[in-house]
């Protein structure tokens, strides 16, 4: 288990960096926390030529909020979005989902741009910015783009990035403001740490009633991509939660999605279990929104 | 009467391991030291066409590339014959067949597992080793993999062994009582297939050897991580044709062995003869991924059982027919096949028994001893059994397991067959009922159950779950001890039985101490090197406290004879002396007394001494220890769960113990070693399974897909202890070191039926996955249903 031979390049500014991309396309890896390439490597299931250590480049580490969003650099570490005031006040659903990856070293190491490039449909980070409709800034030497992560994730840990380009910052929508709104992350994995089996996030906003009128739903781990489940969403507007609705949106939820089996759980385990787990986050979404816990203001 | 025997004594090791100063195999380097890597089989089952080294040959830093055909005047890696003996009234017993078996050091002619050893290739470092490795080509011819036993059984099976006339290595038959005559008067008679199956070990520490040749004193010196340095010494002389006493094995610390790391592997007969042939150090640390396909499994037992029992509770008769899984080769023949057969019926009285089992070839990693070796099978079959049988009878199974229980007063208990020494199966002490009664106050078994109730009206199904077993410990044949007091007075004493965590320099020195009647401190041990004692065995089996520590305390008493008599001549008195903290005096006279220093010196030869008249000169003394048998340790385990009953989830909310391991020598290391354990049980009853594929290819090659369990995952467990002394060693002791791992897959299993009582389901499958048990859930609400219709 020793990577074979690389040439290590390790730019301190996003130009060098870019340029090195634009030189080396094919034949290059960018590593920044290396916790999803180093096993990679080690195994030997890629080779690339040129590892392109981005881990130097401090104007990619920040988090910051801007026009009605928060605005994180692609190598700012997962503890330090898990730590963060801003976040904890602006976007608590990414607070609540970012204690499920992996494990607090992994957290020390894995950055907010290496998770969203790894392209993993089982990984919290893009199942939550699918959830709340979120952006990612990508960029090579000539442009720059914004593209949602409906275009970006494409299939199994491939995503829409070319070979020239690099993730630079992932923008979350600040969760609606003074409403009652709430939000719930579920998810079960065989192991704390270990990869989802299924995960459903929810954003719920009641009127006075306590008919829902916002429903933001998407779930991980159970389709090539993460997946919003827009029926759901359409089905909750203008109704109240109860319990044949919650059935009516998990069995609506196991029929939208296509999941692969693996040891941890066959296709139908998990289709069944993605229904559940959604039914539980809209639960507690609402429970949430009713209590207006989380009223902003 | 004890001093230190009983303590919770710091360990002597802990020191060197919390501060890394420790030497492990992967921290020695020697000059010019190269570094090797195997290329493995990617078949399960295949011909070997052709092997092409050229490409990976010209590489730069590559000192040899090496296949069968380079090897040729190595023997055989055997099945390992000192563990594969059976006395003769055992043979007649069971009238056994055992097939002889064995594996190339390389594969020669075909493969037969994934993960064997097909060629080597040494270089002068490990990357570069890496880089010739994929590049040395070779050319497979796929044959009919079997993976399934039942198939590998079948006549017209192809065969793995190919000098046998089938795939069934080893099987023998063992009765008491007469089953039919039971099954006749029963009241209800039961069918049930349970299974355990395959699991890894997994030590913090994979394998891994260092080998030179000493050219001076023509000496082969080898480090293994290993359980066994003198079964390897033993083999690699055979293997090599060299004297025994011209190899020289050191197992430095090891991180933790479970049993695969007993018995001797191709590895560690390859790279000492290539150290000699190359002249020049090789090593080669075995890395996760080969430790997960090429290091040894174990377990993997499918039993199908047939149980009579009456109205009232009584199991009255138990048939048993039993698949092991062996893999490619059969190593240790009946070692886990009998301890399952004579282990199965634990604490109960079933008069009525017979078993029947096959050891059956298949194209997998060789199965072997694994932490419990064969009982943590039948304790599930046996505790399943009860929990079916309370369920069937609508009663706790606490109730059938009382009605059941071998009592106090039945002891010694004969259990009417015999142990695989050929001793008759005699438990020695203990009380199994006390033990029950014990744990029902440990987890307040009644308010558990009122609670219980509350709880399952609100919806949140919780369960208690019990086991039990008795576990034969400290085979042997032997283990050594000996003794020496240098003129400083220094204690040092050296055994054969080497370590890999459990704390022997400790607790050795604890027993020694109190021998000798000298302070802990001024004992060094010394362990895990063949030079140390002409003779040993290893640690394995629960065995090293039992034979070690009986073989220590047997030195240390005759050593402290001669010492009395030298004291007794230096304080020129006759009374009758005591020693104390390394003192030696008359109770009468305390201030006069001498001190271990001045015995050790006045042991000394000539006139440098001091000795009675015609006493030898020098303080150094031997023992070694032989059982009569082994001895029964025996432990109550309950395990309480909360079942999500719409995912499939379990969480282990609470583990609790009682047990019985004789003589405790150490409690914090008998805690230690108990609360390890059962972190394995619960990954084999919750987590682990070694899967393969239909075609042989290993799916469970990494930690994302064999699970263990963490930290996070193993609660901790409360406690209580018996201390019934065993009658067969001078201290009383007891094994413990397998205990753990033995009960909690019967204990959780059924913890998990509790749970979700009334629903009927049954957990005769491990691991207790979420998807595996949502599916039991469905069907069995499924079947409700349909009686409700009905």
């Amino acid at each position: 288990m020793k990577p074979s031979k690389f040439k290590y390049l390790k730019p301190s500014s996003v130009e060098e960096a870019l340029t090195y991309l634009e030189e080396y396309g094919d034949d290059c890896k960018i590593i920044s926390g290396g916790q999803s390439l180093i096993p990679v490597l080690n195994m030997r299931l890629s080779t690339p030529e040129f590892l392109i250590d981005v881990s130097g480049i401090k104007e990619l580490n920040y988090i910051r909020e801007e026009d009605g969003y928060i605005a994180i650099g692609a190598l700012t570490r997962h503890v330090e979005v898990e730590n963060s005031q801003l976040i904890k006040e602006k976007c608590p659903l990414l607070i609540d989902a970012i204690k499920w990856v992996g494990h607090k070293q992994i957290r020390n190491r894995g950055t907010i741009g290496g998770s969203i490039a790894h392209g993993d449909p089982s990984a919290e980070l893009p199942c939550v910015l699918t959830t709340l409709r979120g952006e990612i800034v990508i960029a090579s030497v000539d442009e720059e783009e914004v593209v949602g992560p409906e275009d970006f994730f494409l299939t199994y840990l491939l995503t829409a990035l070319q070979t020239n380009q690099l993730v630079k910052e992932v923008r979350f929508p600040i969760m609606t403001q003074g409403e009652r709104v709430g939000h719930s992350f579920v998810e079960v994995a065989r192991r704390h740490g270990d990869f989802g089996l299924a995960i459903a996030a929810a954003v719920i906003g009641l009127d006075n009633q306590g008919l829902i009128q916002k429903a933001q739903l998407a779930v991980g781990g159970v389709n090539p991509v993460p997946l919003v489940v827009e029926e759901a969403e359409e089905l909750l507007i203008g109704k109240k939660v109860s319990e044949a609705l919650l059935k009516e949106v998990a069995e609506l939820t196991s029929d939208c999605v296509d999941p692969e089996g693996d040891l941890h759980g066959s296709a139908d385990y998990r289709r069944e279990l993605i229904g559940t787990l959604l039914k539980r986050a809209i639960e507690e979404a609402t429970a949430r929104a009713w209590e207006g816990e989380e009223k902003v203001g | 009467m004890h001093k230190y025997i009983g303590k919770s004594m710091q360990r002597k090791e802990d020191y060197r391991l919390l501060t890394g100063t420790g030497m492990f195999v992967g921290d020695i380097s020697l000059t010019n030291m190269s570094e090797a890597v195997f290329v493995r089989s990617p078949h399960a089952h295949a011909k070997i066409v052709d092997i092409n080294i050229e490409a990976a040959k010209a590489i730069e830093g590559v000192y040899g590339i090496f296949t069968a055909k380079d090897i040729e005047d190595i023997k055989p890696l055997t099945q390992f014959e000192s563990h594969c003996f059976l006395p003769p009234n055992l043979v007649e017993a069971i009238s056994p067949t055992i097939n002889f078996n064995y594996e190339d050091i390389l594969a020669k002619k075909k493969v037969t597992y994934v993960g064997q050893s097909v060629a080597i290739v040494v270089a002068k470092n490990r990357y570069i080793a890496e880089d010739a490795a994929d590049l040395v080509e070779v050319t497979y011819e796929p044959l009919q993999p079997l993976v399934d036993p039942y198939e590998a059984r079948k006549e017209d099976a192809p065969l793995i062994q190919e000098h046998l006339e089938n795939n069934i290595q080893s099987h023998f038959h063992v009765t008491t009582g007469n089953v039919e005559q039971a099954f006749s008067e029963a009241d209800y008679i039961i069918n049930e297939k349970i299974r355990t199956p395959r699991l890894g070990s997994n030590p913090l520490e994979t394998r891994g050897v260092v080998a030179k040749f000493d050219t001076r004193n023509q000496e082969l010196r080898v480090w293994s991580s290993s359980q066994m340095p003198y079964e390897i010494r033993s083999t690699l002389a055979h293997c090599l044709s060299l004297p025994d006493l011209s190899i020289r094995v050191t197992a430095p610390d090891v991180g933790g062995g479970f049993g695969p790391k007993g018995g001797v592997y191709p590895e560690e007969i390859l790279i000492p003869y290539l150290a000699k042939k190359i002249r020049r150090p090789i090593k080669w640390i075995e890395d996760r991924m080969e430790h997960l396909t090429s290091a040894r499994q174990s377990r993997d037992q499918i039993h199908e059982v047939k149980v009579s029992f009456k109205q009232d509770g009584t199991i009255t008769a138990i048939e048993d027919f039993f698949v092991i899984d062996s893999g490619a080769v059969n190593f240790f023949a009946l070692t886990c096949a009998y301890n399952s057969a004579y282990h199965l019926r634990g604490a109960y009285k079933i008069p009525n028994y017979d078993s029947k089992c096959e050891v059956i070839l298949t194209n997998k990693t060789p199965n072997v001893p694994f932490r419990g070796a064969g009982r943590p099978e039948v304790v599930f079959v046996m505790d399943r059994i009860i929990d079916i049988v309370a369920r069937k009878l609508k009663v706790d199974p606490i109730e059938i397991m009382k009605k059941n229980m071998i009592q106090a007063e039945d002891m010694p208990y004969d259990q009417g067959i015999l142990v695989k020494d050929g001793h008759q199966l005699i438990y020695d002490s203990g009380d199994y009922p006390d033990a029950l009664r014990k744990a029902v106050d440990l987890v307040d078994y009644e308010a558990f159950r009122k609670e219980q109730e509350e709880k399952k009206k609100e919806g949140k199904l919780v369960g208690i779950g019990i086991s039990s077993y008795v576990e034969g410990t400290g085979a042997g044949p032997y283990e050594g001890a000996h003794i020496s007091i240098d003129p400083s007075g220094h204690v040092t004493a050296y055994l054969g039985c080497t370590p890999q965590g459990q704390g022997h320099e400790t607790v050795f020195s604890q027993i020694a101490a109190d021998g000798l009647g000298v302070n802990p401190q001024n004992i060094t041990v010394r362990v895990g090197e063949t030079t140390v004692l002409p003779m040993g065995q290893g640690t394995y089996a629960s065995r090293s406290a039992v034979n070690a520590g009986s073989a220590i305390y047997e030195a240390a008493l005759k050593m402290r004879e001669k010492v009395l008599k030298i004291a007794a001549h230096l304080l020129k008195t006759d009374e009758e002396l005591v020693i104390d903290e390394g003192k030696i005096y008359a109770e009468t006279s305390p201030e006069k007394f001498v001190t271990y220093k001045d015995v050790g010196r006045a042991a000394l030869p000539a006139k440098l001494g001091n000795l009675p008249e015609g006493m030898e000169a020098s303080l150094e003394v031997t023992h070694y220890f032989a059982p009569p048998t082994v001895t029964f340790a025996a432990s109550i385990h309950m395990a309480q769960v909360e079942v999500d009953k719409e995912t499939g989830f379990v969480n282990l909310q609470n583990y609790s113990v009682v047990h019985d391991c004789g003589t405790v020598i150490n409690p914090m290391i008998v805690d230690g070693q108990v609360q390890g354990g059962i972190a394995q049980g619960i990954g084999s009853a919750l987590y682990e399974e070694i899967v393969y594929d239909q075609t042989g290819q290993l799916l469970t090659g990494t930690y994302m897909d064999y699970l263990l369990p963490t930290s996070m995952e193993v609660p901790t467990v409360e406690k209580a202890h018996q201390e019934f002394k065993s009658t067969r060693n001078r201290l009383g002791i007891k094994g413990v070191g397998e205990g753990g791992a033995i009960a909690p897959p019967a204990a959780i299993a059924n913890a998990i039926v509790d749970a979700l009582h009334p629903l009927e389901i049954k957990t005769n499958d491990l691991p207790i996955s979420p998807n595996k048990l949502r599916t039991w859930i469905k069907e069995a609400e499924a079947s409700f249903q349909a009686l409700q219709t009905n």
